[in-house]
């Protein structure tokens, strides 16, 4: 009983986080067909900022700080990585995706490179919001700040909701991802679309930045980790839909949590793999994939 | 983008010598990027300035050649056979990974090279020097066998939880690394002996994010101290049995918190912990332990790590060593560090014979290197055994820590 509300517990934060990660992720892509593979990098600045500004601005500094830090993380990407390279002309058309991958790629290396330069690949954990346990029925401990993460990791995922169902800006957003032509035709400038859903993805990857940093604690080396993880929730998902990044999210989370503990913790990651290439093979649009 | 970086610290090569004329090259591998790892120039920069300044060997000067390895053994292996082939070093000092440290070794006995592990620990590094002395011979391993460090642990024990606190149960909670495995064998054989039962053994990925599963596994045991052996992960682990109250103590070797930075990585949540060292910046366990630690929190802003402390005696030992040889010919370095006796920070420093089976390994006992152990209180570490140590403090936990002490 107490192991059940453990595992639902620690199932539903680590899920709640893993979702928020990913939803800026395949947002960004079904919006502007970018597969940001620097994803892990930009949360790992979130994070490492939060940490080195939290020891002298207190927690909410720090966690102010490391949303910043992500945030303008995520335009750099774009302005002097992603941008170049969809404007020039000496890279064929066909070929740009390709090479957007490659150079967010190469980009997020260097990121971890330059934060095991600075800070050591020692893992940094950012100060939490709130200290303390909460000690629920049959003695199951969970620190506030789990608790915490998932609050606002849902009210994070419920803005974005809000957002985009609720308001012109957002509308228009969510157009882009069906139908781009069709926007630029209604008079909506392209490039401000793009330039909103890369805002909007360095927030969402800030806070999941800070946040995973305080949950879990992070190193440069979990940067490649970290785009895997997204990467492969959006694809189980369908690249592009958020809901089913969200429904990923849950059913990589609970896999991971049950089997760290039913099984081994050492093998944790292994069935939502299977998961993965199983739902590759049979469904390859993912689960809520549009294609 | 590895090979890039590797590059570009080779364009680092650190020249300390004032006079060029004809210098005494060592080189010097780690993973400069890890706590354990940077401590390794860090030191060796120290002790070959100290030697610079008063002269070098016979007016030659020490000049030291760095190589980032990135913790990769292919790395290692190609930066150890360009400081033989093209930088022709003297001596290598090398890495604080068991993995690494034993691909370089049959490279020092192909190239005839000199070479030490200031940080290494496997039981393997001395037991292959005794099985191939002949073509081995050239390897030292200047920290203390796994199978010494448990025997550390478990002196420790034996006073601290047995005598003190009347503890009877323990669980092994390790990462699973090559020097783990000499490390666990050793716990299990001398746990039982000094009266505790080991009612479990976790053997964790160094990958693993998520502690709480395990912790959950361990709780459930309800051991009444947890004996580590954690050197890869570390930060990690403390701050998730601080922040989820696990109300067991940790006990035991936890290298990243041998460094001062580990208080902030881990926000202050190392409160508490226990863990064995070779020496530490308050402790005076020689009169040459406080002034390297200060000398070497001025000059880095951090005080060292533990291989911090042994680079820097083993430059020093080397240095030695060819002083007494009156030459850098590798067989007569190796000679004469056979016969080392120096001491260091750490204790006196003294290599078994090829006829021990941890041959050319650091000599652990009372008199030689044997060890102390630390609680970290309040950003410090405080000294907590050997109990006839000048300044040792009774240890003292966090409140979330229930002590069964009486079951």
């Amino acid at each position: 009983m107490t192991l059940a509300l453990q595992i639902l517990i620690d199932g539903f934060a680590i899920s709640a986080l893993y979702g928020l990660g990913a939803v800026g992720f395949t947002l960004m892509f079904g919006v502007s067909g970018v597969l940001n593979l620097a994803h892990g990098g930009t949360m790992l600045v979130a994070a490492v900022v939060a940490w080195l500004v939290a020891d002298r601005a207190g927690a909410y500094g720090g966690a102010a700080a490391g949303v910043a830090a992500g945030f303008a993380c995520a335009f750099v990407t774009y302005f002097a990585i992603v941008k170049p390279i969809q404007r020039s002309r000496a890279i064929p058309a066909e070929e740009k995706e390709i090479f957007v991958l490659t150079g967010t790629l190469l980009w997020g290396i260097m990121i971890q490179e330059a934060v095991a330069y600075f800070t050591t690949t020692s893992p940094h954990t950012v100060r939490p919001l709130i200290e303390g346990i909460v000690t629920l029925a049959a003695g199951v401990r969970t620190p506030t700040n789990e608790i915490l993460t998932a609050v606002i990791c849902w009210s994070a995922i419920g803005a974005l909701w809000l957002l985009i169902n609720r308001t012109r800006t957002g509308k228009a957003l969510l157009a882009a991802s069906i139908n781009p032509r069709g926007l630029v035709l209604l008079g909506y400038e392209l490039s401000n679309i793009y330039l909103l859903v890369w805002a909007i993805y360095g927030v969402l990857a800030g806070v999941a930045g800070v946040l995973l940093g305080a949950f879990l604690g992070v190193s440069s080396d979990n940067a490649g980790t970290l785009t895997a993880s997204a990467f492969s929730i959006v694809v189980l998902g369908g690249l592009g839909s958020v809901s089913g990044s969200l429904i990923a999210a849950y059913a990589v989370g609970y896999l991971e949590t049950l089997t760290a503990y039913l099984i081994d913790p050492s093998l944790r990651t292994i069935p939502s793999l299977l998961l993965l290439v199983a739902v590759v093979y049979v469904r390859p649009q993912g689960l809520l994939g549009r294609r | 983008m590895k090979a890039m970086l590797l590059a570009s610290v080779a364009c680092l090569t650190l020249s300390v010598a004032a006079q060029a004329a004809d210098p005494i090259k060592i080189g010097v591998i780690s993973e400069n990027s890890a706590i354990s790892g940077i401590a390794i120039p860090n030191g060796a920069q120290i002790a070959a300035e100290e030697i610079n300044a008063k002269g070098g060997v016979d007016g030659r000067m020490i000049e030291l050649v760095l190589y980032d390895d990135h913790n990769s053994a292919a790395d290692a292996v190609r930066a150890f056979q360009r400081l033989a082939n093209q930088d022709k070093v003297v001596a290598v000092i090398a890495s604080y990974t068991s993995e690494v440290a034993l691909a370089l070794q049959p490279w020092a006995g192909r190239l005839k090279m000199p070479f030490i592990t200031p940080g290494a620990a496997s039981d393997e590094l001395g037991k292959r020097i005794h099985a191939n002395y002949d073509t081995l011979k050239y390897a030292f391993h200047g920290y203390l066998a796994s199978a010494f460090l448990a025997q550390s642990v478990c002196d420790a024990a034996k006073d601290l939880l047995v005598d003190k606190l009347r503890m009877k149960t323990a669980v092994i909670f390790s990462e699973d690394a090559a020097w783990t495995t000499p490390l666990d064998a050793g716990y299990e054989a001398c746990l039982p002996k000094i009266g505790i039962q080991v009612l479990d053994h976790i053997r964790v990925n160094p990958d693993t994010t998520d502690f709480t599963p395990i912790y959950n596994r361990i709780e459930a045991k309800k051991p009444d101290v947890m004996i580590t052996g954690i050197s890869h992960v570390g930060v990690q682990p403390t701050v998730q049995w601080a922040r989820q109250q696990v109300p067991i103590p940790m006990f035991g070797i936890s290298s990243q918190a041998t460094s001062s930075t580990f208080w902030k990585d881990t926000n202050g949540q190392a409160e508490g912990v226990v863990l064995q060292l070779v020496a530490t910046n308050t402790i005076a366990t020689t009169p040459k332990t406080i002034p390297f630690a200060e000398a070497y929190f001025k000059k880095f802003g951090v005080t060292p790590a533990y291989t911090g402390y042994t680079t820097y005696d083993e430059l020093h030992i080397i240095v030695d060593a060819i002083r007494r040889a009156g030459s850098t010919d590798p067989d007569k370095i190796v000679a004469a560090m056979e016969t080392t006796d120096w001491q260091g920070t750490i204790g006196r420093m003294r290599f078994s014979g090829k006829d021990d089976v941890f041959t050319h390994a650091l000599i652990y006992g009372k008199d030689d290197v044997s060890g102390l152990v630390v609680q970290w209180r309040d950003g410090k570490q405080v000294p907590v055994w050997p109990l006839n140590l000048p300044g040792v403090q009774p240890m003292a936990f966090p409140s979330f820590i229930k002590l069964n002490a009486t079951n």
